[in-house]
């Protein structure tokens, strides 16, 4: 229970600080306002399921102390989103492969047998429909943009496409998830999930990039250095200041 | 009788609790208490991040006893998940005379502007100044506004 909401929670939680960024940089202020939104959505998730987290875990740490205190290898989330933003088009080859995925898995975590998993995931799912249209619409205006747009949006989707193996993954505890019925069987919608990017990028006028070798591990604890990165930004101050309030 | 008594003064009491972010409506309006019985109060986000939770909870405390329902527990459910649908009628004119397009029912697609009525709008932005709201402008009057996301 405790790795599910784990997985789950550091997914949105990671992803949410990387939107976060862009906060102030982004190429107008609606997208400025769009990327922020997307994080604050991906944050609340992240709040409810580590939160879940640590009660199921019952050793008295809550979703700040497990966002905040843990460190890179006790962090459970994919590669893929803490991969970096890059320009705005990979950006949005991110959150297209992802949020795509997190709509399809929320779809089926509704019927999930835990009840605070099925309440996120049908409240949420809502809000991630909007992430993965936001993403495909601006996938098709820069793939079939400008020669710039294009090379970009072609070099962003590149750099991710390898993480995408691992959103499918059904390793052992994935596995028991699925059969107590508190998890899901992604690979059941593996085929779902291809024929939409595969939509998406024909629209684009892209080519599917090529598959190259998974790059699998995040689950049990392996990540990049980005992901050390990261943390230290988002960790700095309630390690340095524990005390603090807000 | 008493506590059937004690729901309708709690109603009214939340009824005068402002949303922290669209202050033209109540917390009742905006359909974020779902119920009133047996001494709690149970409120639901509206957006899973929305930062305003928090403020609504503390706001509905501070109102409770100020009224004298300090017994009075707030407990917050996230299921059945909010949706626009209840939004109430009079929140709806509400939201619309404060200059924010209302949310427009599954299956209607034109957008009112809230400023001169016009159905001649069009999308800026699918995300506005809070997670609830896109940004829409009006092509007859030109003027800008928010549109109450469908939800």
């Amino acid at each position: 229970m405790f790795e599910t909401l784990l997985r789950l929670g550091d997914d949105s939680l990671i992803l949410g600080q990387r939107l976060g960024e862009w906060c102030g940089h982004a190429p107008s202020v609606e997208v400025d306002l769009s990327l922020a939104n997307m994080g604050l959505d991906l944050i609340g998730q992240a709040t409810h399921f580590l939160g879940a987290a640590g009660a199921a875990e019952g050793q008295g740490r809550d979703g700040d102390a497990l966002a905040f205190h843990r460190d890179v290898l006790d962090f459970r989330n994919c590669w893929l989103v803490e991969q970096p933003n890059g320009d705005f088009a990979q950006t949005m080859a991110r959150q297209l492969l992802f949020s795509t995925w997190q709509e399809m898995l929320f779809g089926h975590l509704e019927a999930s047998a835990d009840e605070t998993i099925a309440a996120v995931a049908a409240k949420a799912v809502k809000e991630v429909r909007y992430h993965a249209e936001l993403a495909a619409e601006w996938v098709i205006r820069l793939g079939d943009g400008t020669e710039g747009s294009r090379r970009r949006m072609a070099a962003g989707l590149d750099w991710m496409w390898r993480f995408v193996p691992e959103l499918f993954e059904m390793d052992d505890a994935a596995t028991a998830a699925a059969a107590r019925g508190i998890g899901a069987d992604v690979a059941a919608f593996r085929e779902d999930y291809d024929a939409r990017i595969r939509g998406v990028l024909a629209e684009a006028t892209l080519e599917t990039p090529k598959d190259q070798r998974p790059i699998l591990g995040g689950r049990r604890g392996h990540h990049s250095e980005h992901l050390g990165h990261i943390l230290a930004a988002m960790q700095f101050l309630p390690r340095t200041y524990p005390d603090a309030t807000w | 009788m008493v506590a059937l008594l004690s729901a309708d003064a709690i109603w009214q009491v939340l009824e005068h609790v402002p949303d922290p972010e669209i202050p033209a409506v109540s917390v009742v309006d905006l359909g974020i208490v779902r119920e009133v019985s047996r001494g709690r109060v149970v409120i639901t986000p509206t957006y899973t991040g929305c930062p305003a939770t928090q403020v609504i909870e503390r706001d509905i405390r501070t109102a409770l006893d100020a009224a004298g329902f300090g017994a009075v527990a707030i407990d917050t459910t996230l299921s059945p998940p909010w949706t626009t649908d209840w939004i109430s009628e009079a929140g709806r004119a509400k939201l619309k005379a404060y200059g924010i397009a209302p949310p427009v029912p599954a299956g209607q697609r034109a957008v009112e502007c809230p400023q001169c009525g016009s159905r001649e709008t069009e999308e800026i932005s699918r995300f506005g100044s809070t997670p609830c709201k896109a940004q829409w402008r009006c092509r007859d009057c030109l003027e800008p506004f928010d549109l109450f996301k469908c939800h």
